[in-house]
């Protein structure tokens, strides 16, 4: 279990020195699913990228913080690796950490097999985190170990990690079994030549696999048909009911909020959290628009 | 994964290309390239007449010719001073021509090939093994069975004195002539060692044979020839490898190899070059395909200051085919400058040209290439296409696709793409737990997938070992 805490992010985009977030406040717990709504341009996506670790977003003023709950770890964790600022870490060790970010639009990569990418992403995300919370002392010690490891003839094979090729073979179909995903999936290249809705499908597989503490899925929804839809969706609620994954939805519509219920919904305008609610809230955005938030904001400013 | 991937793997350390032996020579040229540097040299190994005096006749070709200067993009040849290097050294063994047992080499030689694993190699994988060491082969083995089919793999200074009839017909005359470039006169010249290969009608070596050149010396030249003959309807697989250590001087490898691909014949030519990255590597390779016949080549190119190389396939008979299969990989400092050459001069020819290049750290990649359709090679079809991938906006790459059709019922298809690692790609990546490096090596192996899905297993294993190293920059 984990939370994450936006506090007062401020962000721009690095090139264009252009402003996007200006204050937002955000909490999201695990087991918890939340949707971040709001008009075009109103920094969502931005959000996401950056509790992600985006290159082309540089945060100047605020934190993000992503609190463990020592439980879930299966061993009693030090104070010092309950809160960790994720700001100062590099986007695969937010990954380690149990942060996962579902592309809006998902890279193609050719020539690389979703099995194996899949494989070596929880194998390094696994390595990853071992490190993390290895205590300074040990660390140094394995990094001993490691000079000498690299140097020596007898290095093992590169591509071995904790999780073998077997192993993974048969988490791989547990979860394309239980997404409805057809098992030649497996073997093509990662994204290249997907339809949009096999991207989509794709996002939710990977978080199943690394099966994050906390899901950042950004328009998850767009350019997917019905069934589809329906297939994500069940994907969603699954992360959240059997692995207490926490959901940070963001959306245009509230089509697929009839399918994965928000327990809490949020405003985005102008890169600010404008209003926050609960599902009823979605249901009054899809009638009236953002128009009255807007007003009620300016209001109460 | 089989033992024999382990074991590639295991031994693919740095360490394994990266370690100097003390020079122990038996007969050391002068420096520089002069009548009587060719004369020691052809007297040294006891030549008849007529090679010393094709040499000779190599050396007037390189004394005429200017240097390649002006092609656009090409590598800067003007560090490379021939007068500098020591054509010639013969290392201090027993045996001349090979001895055909490890034990039998000094400790440091067997040190040497040991390190590079090729006599683990030789025993899992391979039909025979000849194992250069400066100028000379100083192991020769081939499996019994191969003999007793009339196989010969034999180092080509013994075929010059056992087979002359053979290699007075096919050394330098119609494939490779000394007047064909520069460096494939210079290679004339002081040529030294390489294999000779000759393959019985009908025989297929279904496992392959191997040769491995190291460069040991500061400032040497290595021009090793390598003649194969395959007669009709019989096929052979021959693999090179090449490496040396780093020093602060330069180096010269010029090989030459000439190719006879009989009709029906296979031929396969696999390369893993791993020169040390003060090495100027420049050579001439060609094959000449009668009808039917199939000839493969296969380059990895990772090594070298500059590499030029453009294996060169002449479909000489109907039906003949060539596959060309390049890889390049140039990171600091590096010009690889590689491609394929096809001459379709009959009917029903085909060829396909797959090149993929990779640049790091302001490292150069280029393409050339050239594809001949003559009049009257009617029904003729060929493919190429070539992909670069930057690193960098330091690096860059150039695509020089050359074509030249002079008969127009024919099928010629091209592509070519140059892109840069994308951001995007390597932050998804990233964003899945792979680290920097990691997502870029992804990346490229995907890149190189098409190419490497092809590659016989053990050499796609050590391939992709070498490229590995080559982004961790842990090569000299």
């Amino acid at each position: 279990m984990a939370t994450l805490q936006l506090n007062n992010l401020h962000a721009e985009v690095v090139e264009a020195d252009e402003k996007i977030l200006d204050g937002v406040d955000l909490t999201v717990e695990s087991g918890e699913i939340h949707a971040l709504m709001g008009p075009n341009g109103s920094g969502k996506s931005t959000t996401a990228k950056v509790i992600a670790g985006h290159p082309a977003y540089e945060v100047t003023e605020g934190e993000v913080l992503l609190e463990l709950d020592d439980e879930e770890w299966g061993e009693e964790l030090p104070e010092e690796k309950l809160t960790w600022n994720l700001l100062d870490l590099e986007p695969n060790e937010r990954a380690a950490l149990g942060v996962f970010l579902g592309f809006q639009y998902p890279a193609e990569i050719e020539g690389v097999t979703m099995v194996n990418f899949l494989r070596q992403a929880l194998n390094a995300k696994l390595e990853e985190r071992e490190e993390l919370f290895e205590d300074e002392a040990d660390a140094a010690e394995d990094e001993d170990d490691d000079a000498g490891y690299e140097t020596s003839p007898m290095e093992g094979p590169a591509d071995e990690g904790e999780v073998d090729v077997a192993e993974f073979q048969q988490i791989l179909s547990e979860k394309m079994e239980l997404l409805d995903i057809d098992e030649e999936f497996a073997q093509r290249y990662l994204n290249a030549g997907f339809s949009g809705g096999e991207k989509k499908q794709n996002e939710v597989l990977q978080a199943a696999i690394l099966e994050p503490s906390i899901a950042v899925l950004d328009e998850i929804d767009s350019g997917l048909d019905i069934d589809r839809l329906q297939d994500v969706s069940d994907g969603i609620n699954a992360l959240r009911d059997e692995q207490g994954t926490g959901i940070l939805q963001i959306t245009h519509y509230q089509r697929i909020l009839d399918y994965v219920e928000p327990d809490h919904v949020h405003v985005m305008l102008d890169g600010q959290i404008a209003k926050s609610g609960g599902p009823e809230l979605a249901e009054k955005l899809e009638d009236e628009g953002y128009d009255w938030v807007r007003d009620e904001a300016y209001e109460a400013a | 994964m089989s033992s024999e991937q382990d074991q590639l793997k295991q031994t693919n350390t740095e360490e394994r290309f990266e370690f100097k032996k003390e020079e122990r020579s038996a007969v050391r040229s002068d420096k520089g390239l002069t009548e009587e540097v060719v004369r020691l040299i052809s007297d040294d190994k006891d030549e008849p007449d007529w090679m010393l005096d094709r040499r000779l006749r190599a050396l007037e070709h390189w004394q005429e010719m200017p240097m390649p200067t002006d092609w656009p993009g090409q590598p800067d040849l003007t560090e490379l001073n021939v007068e500098e290097i020591v054509p010639y050294i013969r290392p201090d063994v027993d045996k001349r021509s090979g001895a055909d047992s490890w034990e039998d080499l000094p400790d440091e030689i067997q040190d040497t090939f040991e390190k590079l694993g090729i006599p683990d190699a030789e025993r899992e994988a391979l039909s025979g093994v000849g194992a250069q060491y400066e100028s000379e082969v100083v192991y020769q083995n081939m499996q019994e069975r191969w003999e007793e089919k009339g196989v010969v793999f034999m180092n080509m200074d013994k075929a010059v004195q056992e087979h002359p009839d053979l290699v007075k017909e096919h050394f330098m005359t119609s494939c490779v002539p000394p007047s064909d470039n520069k460096f494939a006169a210079l290679h004339g010249a002081v040529w030294s060692g390489g294999s000779f290969v000759y393959v019985p009608e009908d025989v297929t070596v279904n496992m392959p044979v191997q040769a491995y050149f190291r460069m040991n010396s500061e400032g040497m030249g290595q021009f090793e020839h390598t003649l194969i003959i395959a007669e009709p309807g019989s096929e052979v697989h021959y693999i090179e490898g090449c490496s040396a250590p780093k020093y602060g001087t330069h180096n010269l490898h010029s090989g030459g190899v000439e190719v006879f691909v009989g009709e029906d014949a296979h031929v396969q030519y696999s390369t893993v070059q791993n020169w040390s990255k003060n090495t100027f590597n420049l050579n001439t390779k060609r094959a000449i395909v009668e009808k039917g016949g199939r000839m493969e080549w296969i380059s990895g190119s990772m090594g070298s200051k500059a590499t030029m190389l453009y294996p060169c396939s002449i479909l000489k008979g109907r039906e003949a085919s060539a596959n060309n299969i390049t890889i390049a990989f140039a990171g600091e400092g590096q010009n690889i400058d590689t491609g394929a050459k096809v001459y379709h001069n009959a009917p029903n020819t085909k060829s396909t040209i797959e090149s993929k290049s990779i640049s790091k750290d302001g490292g150069r990649t280029n393409y050339r290439g050239l594809v001949h359709i003559s009049e009257g090679a009617e029904n003729s079809s060929t493919s190429v296409e070539c992909d670069a991938l930057m690193f960098d906006n330091e690096s860059t790459s150039d695509t020089m696709p050359y074509m030249e059709i002079d008969e127009s019922k024919v099928d010629v298809a091209h592509e070519a793409t140059v892109g840069k690692i994308g951001d995007e790609d390597v932050f998804y990546l990233q964003s899945r737990g792979l680290d920097d490096d990691d997502a870029k090596q992804m990346i490229v192996s995907g890149f190189i997938e098409p190419i490497t899905e092809e590659l016989p297993i053990e050499y796609a294993v050590e391939l992709n070992r070498l490229i590995e190293l080559e982004m961790e920059g842990s090569l000299g």
